[in-house]
């Protein structure tokens, strides 16, 4: 049996360990698997698009970056798994004045947001802004963090500057990921005093993308191995522990629609898209 | 007919933040997995943390009519599956301390639960045989409790005279202690890092013996330099002896050479050099030091004497190890003479020919006591007596 490649972006070093692990995982029953790491999405997306990889650890942008790239070449994506801890998270904004108490009241103001290719920090909180009649930049200032642009938020650094600005008091609110407000209020990145002013709706996270020209067989076999993992079996727990899951769960992307509505009224990925139309076409003979 | 309904945690105005989520736990480990747990509280982001901390737990949260319900899952518990008891805490109990313990146990603590699926820790002494001595815990105490602190169990500002060549004698005595403590400093050091520390008992009584090492050279030195500037000399045949000994691989020859030939020799050196100690600090640094050099004995006896009576061959082994030892310091100088020079005048007391003569016989009883003190020794180990004797006289010039 071949080789089933996969690609994953280098957010942290222990980007290594995981997929080393899924390795010596895939290997002890029969599946030669082996990865790809690559510095940013935007490379990865073309990799997997351009036939290099066979499966991709997308984020959620990156997934939606995939399926319309594939789209307009008439392919097709798909999300044939994610963690359980990918499924409905929320962002939320949080702010500190007595004053600002909803949405509307940070009209004029600053609002810190993750790095500006953040799903979580930064496109989902500022579409439900827009949505809700404050249009970025225009009714209220956006304050970037941008840390690590190309790892699509995946590195806590965007979010935690957003807070630390937050506290310090150079801006008025700050967007971020559910999880990572409990993080900071618990070790105090986050004042006592901040309050949440908002919380968006539930959206899902990361996935494994596969296109439509994928090997059926080893797709197959790699998708049987994921889910027969059992965070019982003491084995594969650490492994889960370090990815962060407990259960694989069968891909969805309807938890993207608010991603994808972000993107649509941003215009956040045409140049991308005009860039990979113009690489894919030219790799092509 | 109603259902009873679900278990209600209230957590007033408590953040998950600020140590909810403890109470969450507790309340979530008194209920059976598959089944509900109400949660109550006017902490403005509840919900929104509440979702957090169970959706990375494996736990489902709804909210139904106005209420906060969470849904035990099983992720919890998987630690406690399929964990193993790490044998028993308490050495007197019947299978506290196993033959081979796992590997896998690591660093845990004998007694504790270990969850599956932690990583091997491979020590090269995991076999209880090799070292194991069932009086490890007591000698362990009787080491703890008897550490002494040289800065005041020892005098030393108290007033003395010693004529120059006596001082000199002392000093060079002392420099070849030090040289010999630093040996027996090395030893369980380096055999302390690679025991199972399932044998938890064995591991401190090494680390307090190297600890005790570690005060014998500080006080023998500050003895040295009590009056003089520099120390004395270090031979290349001290040296060499005390090389054979740093270097044995093997636990069971080291400690055998070390503890029970070397330190048990020791025993009567130091007693010697109290006996004739021509001050009250030279008197003093000896008869701790050897007060902490009876506990190292015994515990070379101890768990040398187990090993022995598991595996008769051992023997064997020891005499060759003695033999090989021999041979390799047979055309060496053996015991530093300028030493053995410091002996006889401190049991002289001054260079008068008739005191130099008590002082050299004196000296020849010491040599005579230490080969006999050693052949009980092995024989206490189990050698018959004219192979003991044999041994014995094989032991280093050099005493450790
Ligand atoms: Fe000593
Ligand atoms: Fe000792």
């Amino acid at each position: 049996m071949s080789t089933i490649l996969l690609g994953a972006v280098a957010y942290d070093p222990k980007v290594v360990t995981i997929w080393d692990g899924f390795r010596v995982f895939f290997a002890k029953h029969g599946l030669d698997f082996d990865y790809v790491l690559f510095s940013n999405y935007e490379r990865q997306v073309l990799a997997h698009l351009s036939g290099h990889v066979h499966v991709a650890w997308n984020s959620p942008l990156a997934w939606l970056q995939t399926e319309r790239a594939a789209k307009a070449c008439g392919r097709r994506a798909e999300a044939i798994a994610m963690r359980d801890t990918d499924c409905d998270l929320t962002s939320v904004v949080v702010a500190r004045s007595e004053t600002i108490r909803t949405l509307a009241d940070l009209r004029g103001k600053r609002v810190a947001v993750g790095a500006k290719d953040s799903p979580q920090a930064t496109l989902i909180p500022l579409e439900y802004f827009a949505a809700a009649g404050l249009v970025p930049g225009r009714d209220f200032e956006v304050v970037y963090n941008d840390v690590l642009v190309g790892k699509h938020g995946d590195h806590i650094g965007g979010e935690r500057d957003a807070a630390r600005a937050l506290a310090a008091g150079t801006v008025d609110a700050a967007c971020l990921l559910d999880a990572n407000h409990l993080a900071f209020s618990r070790d105090g990145t986050l004042p006592a005093s901040s309050r949440t002013v908002a919380q968006t709706r539930p959206y899902d996270h990361c996935n494994f993308t596969v296109l439509d020209d994928a090997p059926r067989d080893l797709i197959g076999r790699f998708r049987e191995l994921l889910f027969s993992m059992h965070y019982d079996d003491a084995e594969v727990r650490p492994l889960m522990d370090l990815e962060g899951l407990k259960a694989w769960r069968n891909g969805r992307t309807e938890g993207y629609a608010d991603l994808a509505a972000s993107i649509d009224r941003f215009g956040t990925i045409v140049p991308f898209l005009e860039h990979a139309a113009s690489e894919i076409s030219s790799a092509r003979p | 007919m109603t259902e009873p309904s679900p278990p209600r945690l209230d957590l007033e105005a408590l953040g998950i933040d600020r140590g909810g989520d403890l109470l969450v736990r507790r309340a979530l480990r008194g209920i059976a997995p598959g089944t509900d747990l109400r949660i109550a509280g006017s902490h403005p982001d509840l919900l929104i943390h509440l979702r957090v901390l169970c959706r990375a737990a494996g736990h489902e949260v709804r909210v139904k009519d106005d209420e906060i319900v969470v849904r035990r899952g099983t992720a919890v518990d998987a630690p406690r599956r399929g964990a193993v008891r790490a044998g028993k805490a308490d050495p007197r109990s019947a299978d506290a301390v196993v033959d081979a313990p796992s590997p896998r146990w690591g660093l845990a603590a004998r007694g504790a639960l270990v969850e599956a699926g932690a990583p091997a820790f491979h020590r090269p002494l995991s076999s209880k045989d090799e070292i194991w001595a069932d009086d490890a815990a007591h000698l362990y105490a009787q080491a703890a409790a008897n550490q002494w602190d040289p800065a005041t169990a020892i005098p030393w500002a108290m007033p003395f005279e010693l004529p120059d060549e006596v001082e000199d004698a002392v000093v060079q005595i002392m420099t070849y202690l030090i040289e010999n403590e630093t040996a027996a400093l090395l030893v369980p050091a380096r055999f302390v890092a690679q025991i199972h520390p399932h044998f938890r008992e064995v591991m401190q009584l090494l680390a307090i013996q190297a600890a005790d090492e570690a005060r014998h050279i500080e006080v023998f030195t500050r003895r040295a330099l009590l009056r003089r500037k520099e120390l004395g000399l270090s031979t290349a045949g001290g040296q060499a002896s005390l090389q054979t000994l740093v270097d044995e691989p093997d636990f069971a020859l080291a400690s055998f050479l070390l503890s029970v030939l070397g330190e048990g020799t020791f025993l009567s050196l130091l007693w010697f050099l109290h006996e004739h100690a021509p001050d009250p600090v030279t008197r003093d640094v000896v008869r701790l030091a050897a007060q902490d050099e009876a506990r190292h004995v015994s515990f070379g006896l101890a768990h040398l004497g187990r090993h022995l009576s598991v595996e008769p061959s051992l023997f064997g082994r020891l005499a060759l190890a003695v033999e090989r030892r021999h041979d390799t310091l047979r055309n060496t100088a053996g015991l530093n003479q300028e030493v053995w020079d410091g002996l006889v005048l401190l049991a002289a007391g001054s260079f008068r020919p008739s005191d130099i003569a008590r002082g050299h016989d004196a000296v020849l009883a010491l040599s005579q006591e230490m080969e006999d003190k050693r052949a009980r020794r092995l024989e206490r180990l189990g050698f018959e007596g004219a192979q003991a004797r044999a041994l014995s006289q094989l032991h280093t010039k050099n005493f450790m």
